[in-house]
């Protein structure tokens, strides 16, 4: 039972988006999107894949069709060791030029959103990595 | 016995394993019982790369598991035995008297499974594999993560169960 929300894909036609998936447990991408949405009014920027409830085999499916559908060349996963995580990089080897970013946080995403749209895929991962990166800091 | 959990997840190693279960126990080293993955160097560094340094990974076939779960009997250190699926529990327990506990931690929807937990969707041939686990004497419960309750196997399989 793969799911896929695009419930953020709006997109103006003349306006040519960069687009990456997120996947996460349980509400995780969902959640980052809407923040994203928020804070900047870019939520169309990506897709969410929840893990909930699916097998590893349909995690990487879910994934699979939210890139397919969104055409994004970028997927951000949370945790490192996490399901998502691992279903991405089976998946990287059947799309060599797929990009994936582990760890990922709001500052990443609200990075990503913004690189210009004339960076390839992997110069505004790497961009979004290394803000979000710089954000982890411990007060006090 | 620093073995902490014989569990039987389909997504092998992941989050709920290494964090869930990973830092309450205090987990240093994880067997991996799998043909496919023990066939694959390349699924191994998968999953290798999904631990932290300081927790060690074993993989093995379940004909090698009986000396693998040997070498392992006199670690010091805490541990977890992994399987994908629940027939492979059930060889590993005909060939090893020494599994007395079973946990079941993931085992999702395909078709035709019939749902007992968020996480728990069986085939008839699979409940007749659980039971024959349990009739082994071994204890069989469901807990996807450590703060959950242990669901007993008669109660799963009843279907009584609210979540």
């Amino acid at each position: 039972m793969p799911s896929v929300s695009d419930e953020h894909a709006v997109h103006s036609p003349e306006i040519e988006t960069r687009r990456a998936v997120i996947a996460g447990h349980a509400d995780f991408a969902a959640g980052l999107i809407s923040a994203v949405q928020q804070i900047a009014g870019r939520g169309d920027t990506f897709v969410a894949v929840s893990n909930a409830g699916l097998s590893g085999a349909d995690i990487e499916s879910a994934i699979g069709q939210a890139l397919d559908l969104s055409k994004a060349a970028v997927l951000f996963t949370d945790l490192p060791a996490g399901s998502c995580t691992m279903s991405a990089r089976r998946l990287q080897r059947a799309r060599p030029g797929l990009v994936v970013v582990t760890g990922v946080n709001l500052a990443t995403a609200l990075e990503f959103a913004f690189r210009a749209p004339n960076e390839s895929a992997a110069q505004a991962a790497h961009a979004a990595a290394e803000k979000g990166r710089a954000t982890l800091v411990v007060h006090g | 016995m620093p073995i902490a959990l014989y569990r039987i997840d389909d997504r092998l190693i992941h989050g709920q394993v290494v964090v869930g279960w990973g830092q309450p126990l205090e987990l240093r080293f994880i067997i991996l019982i799998d043909d496919d993955v023990a066939g694959s160097e390349w699924e191994q560094e998968l999953y290798r790369m999904g631990v932290p340094p300081e927790m060690e990974v074993c993989f093995s076939s379940v004909d090698s598991a009986g000396s693998t779960l040997n070498q392992f009997s006199t670690d010091a250190r805490m541990g977890i035995v992994l399987v994908g699926d629940i027939g492979t529990m059930q060889r590993l327990v005909n060939a090893n008297a020494v599994i007395k506990t079973v946990n079941i931690g993931g085992v999702h929807h395909s078709p035709g499974r019939t749902a007992r937990l968020r996480y728990v969707f069986l085939t008839p041939e699979e409940e007749q594999g659980l039971r024959a686990i349990a009739a082994a004497g071994v204890e069989v419960t469901a807990q996807d993560v450590p703060g959950a309750r242990p669901i007993p196997l008669e109660e799963l399989l009843s279907g009584e169960q609210n979540e």
